[in-house]
């Protein structure tokens, strides 16, 4: 495993500028998420540190070595793509094989078929060895797809939103398995994706993108709850977090020049009030199954929040709603700390 | 508008019993979700309604009238596939009217007609530009003006939002809902996504096999579970379940797992001894340093306001959702409390719960 360096790294297609002096490390075995919506340069960075591109400025350092200019496959990386592309006339077990069975690296046949027993167990797909490839269902498949690069042992995983394709429940599923497979061995991994969730569950740190530019870099928790400015603060929370005016709810110690008050749930203090204290009221309540959303308005501003299902707040209910330590933003979107 | 009544339908094709003699009514202006994996008689279900399959026995009935074997032309529904089919060479206008047109509306009141959906949708601001040009939401907002520009007497909806980005899906549950709440014309919207029925529906049944396992108000289903096939499809993460081997008395609030306590719902049926689940869901958990079930944490995952921790039980992983505010490292020893009011019991063979008298009126 190796460390990642890039700096001030630029890529231009025409006059888009794709990714914009982005300046990242990512330290040998951390598990680092780029998140940013389509166009963002996710997919550009990506393939910059793959060496399907090329910078127009900048460098690309693996292993304390400059690789700026050497061709993918002297680089040790290997990719996972959105699209699981396995040999479909192929098992599972030669599937697996295929990356080692390179007459470059001239392998022992009973050492590929250790390593590929070994990788088969840590991806749970080692009952199906033996099994087209294509008789497998989408999660499977996506498992020898990750299976297929982890064989090869590389220096570092690239992986393009692996996990999109899928549903839900499988989604779920994976996100904690690779995870798990990625502390197993100590790997060092950069994963993009637009999905916040993944990105919250499974990253030692995410980055922010936004295009081209890194706005923020951290972990989850940091980028949750510190955010430099409106648009990473945007980018995590569910429900989104409420964007107010100043002065719409009581709210203590706003600084002067705070132009935009970020609420999310953890923000805002909901007591149940009939009087005249009275400030917003409950427009309805969306059952998300595990989560209930409270549609609140106040002031005809739209605020949601998550509901305690056991507080007794129902639709059409006033209520008291006031803010306690806000994220605060100036008139240029920066947060005020 | 009007009432969808189902009456022991039922669908074979070959050898292969897609939808097993099932009943329902959708009241006026209700919105039903049909909701389970593929292949559970679902969209079967759905094209019975439609007219586009007929049962192999049972009776459907739009607005009291059998219409079990009338063409889809005769039924006065509005089908609407993947929202995102429109006719790329017609402006938003023609492509809203479309339907009106080829019924031979005339010109005047067709222009009223899309104007007024327009302004439903809140598009009526775009309604001489080319689709081609729209972005994602107005896209679909326009796919369904052209489904309810004809006020049919009832919707049917496969999967609309199936392809969109988890984003932009929940903007348009929303849209879908606040929409129905304007119209209220009787729904019925075929779905896997839990998510959506939860959001959107009034009334959920809950398919599998082709047989409907649960049919009631999305909470009701989510609190109070049929089965363990309903408690594991419904919420995300589904409900916990820890094995447990005994008996139950009616009237009992009591059992035993791991040499713990841990109080029940007062029970409503005597059960034989045998092999049980407890269910519980993840956000009916809290963890504490001392007592309760003894677990070890495997894996936190955290969302912000809220985390899931995976714990490691006797009986395997139990998935609790806690409040973001403290944490947990790996191997960390917790107890887990449960919230005995809102706990559920199956018995393991069958998948049936068991009744209970707990859990009075549905929150929230």
């Amino acid at each position: 495993m190796a460390e990642v360096r890039l700096e001030s790294v630029t890529r231009r297609f025409g006059d888009a500028v794709a990714v914009d002096h982005v300046d990242l490390v990512i330290a040998d075995g951390e598990f680092v998420v780029l998140l940013g919506p389509t166009g963002a340069g996710k997919t550009t960075t990506l393939r910059l540190i793959a060496g399907l591109e090329k910078p127009d400025g900048g460098r690309v350092v693996i292993g304390g070595e400059d690789v700026s200019d050497r061709a993918p496959s002297e680089r040790d990386v290997a990719f996972v793509f959105q699209q699981y592309s396995l040999y479909p006339h192929l098992t599972v077990f030669e599937n697996l094989a295929f990356p080692l069975k390179s007459p470059a690296r001239r392998m022992p046949k009973d050492e590929i078929a250790a390593r590929v027993n070994k990788v088969a167990a840590m991806v749970r797909i080692d009952h199906k060895l033996a099994n087209r490839s294509t008789a497998l269902s989408g999660g499977e498949m996506q498992r020898v797809a990750i299976g297929r690069a982890l064989v090869r042992e590389p220096s570092i995983f690239l992986m393009d939103e692996p996990l999109s394709s899928l549903d839900a429940k499988l989604r779920a599923e994976l996100r904690v398995e690779l995870k798990r497979i990625q502390n197993e061995i100590g790997a060092t991994l950069l994963y993009v994706t637009h999905d916040q969730v993944e990105a919250m569950t499974m990253a030692d740190r995410i980055g922010i993108l936004a295009e081209g530019k890194l706005l923020q870099i951290g972990t989850p928790r940091e980028i949750y709850t510190d955010p430099v400015n409106l648009h990473v603060a945007a980018r995590l929370g569910h429900p989104h977090i409420n964007l107010l005016k100043p002065g719409l709810l009581p709210c203590e110690s706003v600084p002067g020049d705070a132009r935009t008050i970020g609420a999310r749930t953890e923000h805002l203090e909901i007591r149940p009030s009939a009087t005249n204290d009275a400030n917003a009221r409950v427009d309805w309540i969306e059952h998300l199954g595990d989560q209930n959303h409270l549609h609140i308005s106040s002031d005809g501003e739209k605020i949601i929040t998550l509901a305690d299902p056991y507080a007794g707040i129902n639709p059409g209910d006033t209520i008291s709603l006031s803010l306690k330590n806000p994220l605060f933003f100036d008139e240029n979107g920066h947060r005020i700390t | 508008m009007s009432e969808i009544r189902v009456e022991n339908v039922r669908k074979v094709f070959g050898d292969f019993v897609a939808v097993q003699a099932s009943s329902f009514v959708v009241e006026d202006g209700e919105f039903l979700a049909l909701l389970g994996p593929s292949g559970c008689g679902k969209t079967t279900t759905l094209r019975m309604i439609a007219g586009l399959e007929l049962p192999t026995d049972g009776k459907i009935l739009l607005d009291g009238e059998d219409v079990t074997f009338n063409r889809a032309r005769e039924r006065d529904i509005a089908f609407v596939f993947q929202l995102f089919a429109l006719y790329p060479h017609m402006n938003v206008r023609k492509n809203i009217g479309f339907p009106l047109k080829s019924q031979g509306m005339s010109r005047a009141e067709m222009r009223t007609r899309v104007e007024e959906t327009a302004k439903l949708l809140r598009i009526d601001h775009i309604l001489d530009r080319p689709v081609s040009g729209l972005a994602g939401g107005d896209r679909q907002r326009v796919a369904l003006g052209r489904a309810i520009v004809r006020r049919p007497k009832c919707f049917l909806m496969d999967e609309p939002l199936g392809t969109l980005d988890a984003e932009f899906r929940s903007i348009m549950i929303r849209e879908l809902r606040e929409l129905h709440n304007r119209i209220s014309a009787t729904t019925i919207y075929v779905t896997h996504d839990q998510l959506e029925a939860m959001a959107m529906a009034d009334k959920i049944a809950v398919m599998n096999h082709g047989v409907i396992e649960q049919f009631g108000p999305p909470q009701e289903i989510y609190d109070r579970p049929a089965s363990m096939y309903v408690a594991d499809f419904i919420g995300s993460p589904p409900m916990n379940f820890i094995g447990f081997n005994s008996g139950l008395k009616k009237g009992g609030n009591e059992i035993a797992i791991d040499h713990v306590n841990i109080r029940l719902p007062d029970l409503a049926e005597d059960v034989a001894p045998g092999e049980m689940a407890l269910g519980v869901r993840p956000e009916h958990i809290r963890l504490r340093d001392e007592g309760g079930l003894r677990g070890s944490v495997y894996e936190t995952e955290y969302l912000g306001t809220n985390q899931i921790v995976s714990i490691a039980t006797v009986d395997g992983i139990v998935k609790a959702r806690v409040p973001a505010d403290r944490a947990f490292s790996h191997g960390q020893n917790v107890g887990l409390e449960l919230d005995s009011d809102r706990l559920s019991v199956f018995v393991k063979e069958t998948g049936r719960s068991v009744r209970t008298r707990a859990a009075g009126p549905a929150h929230g």
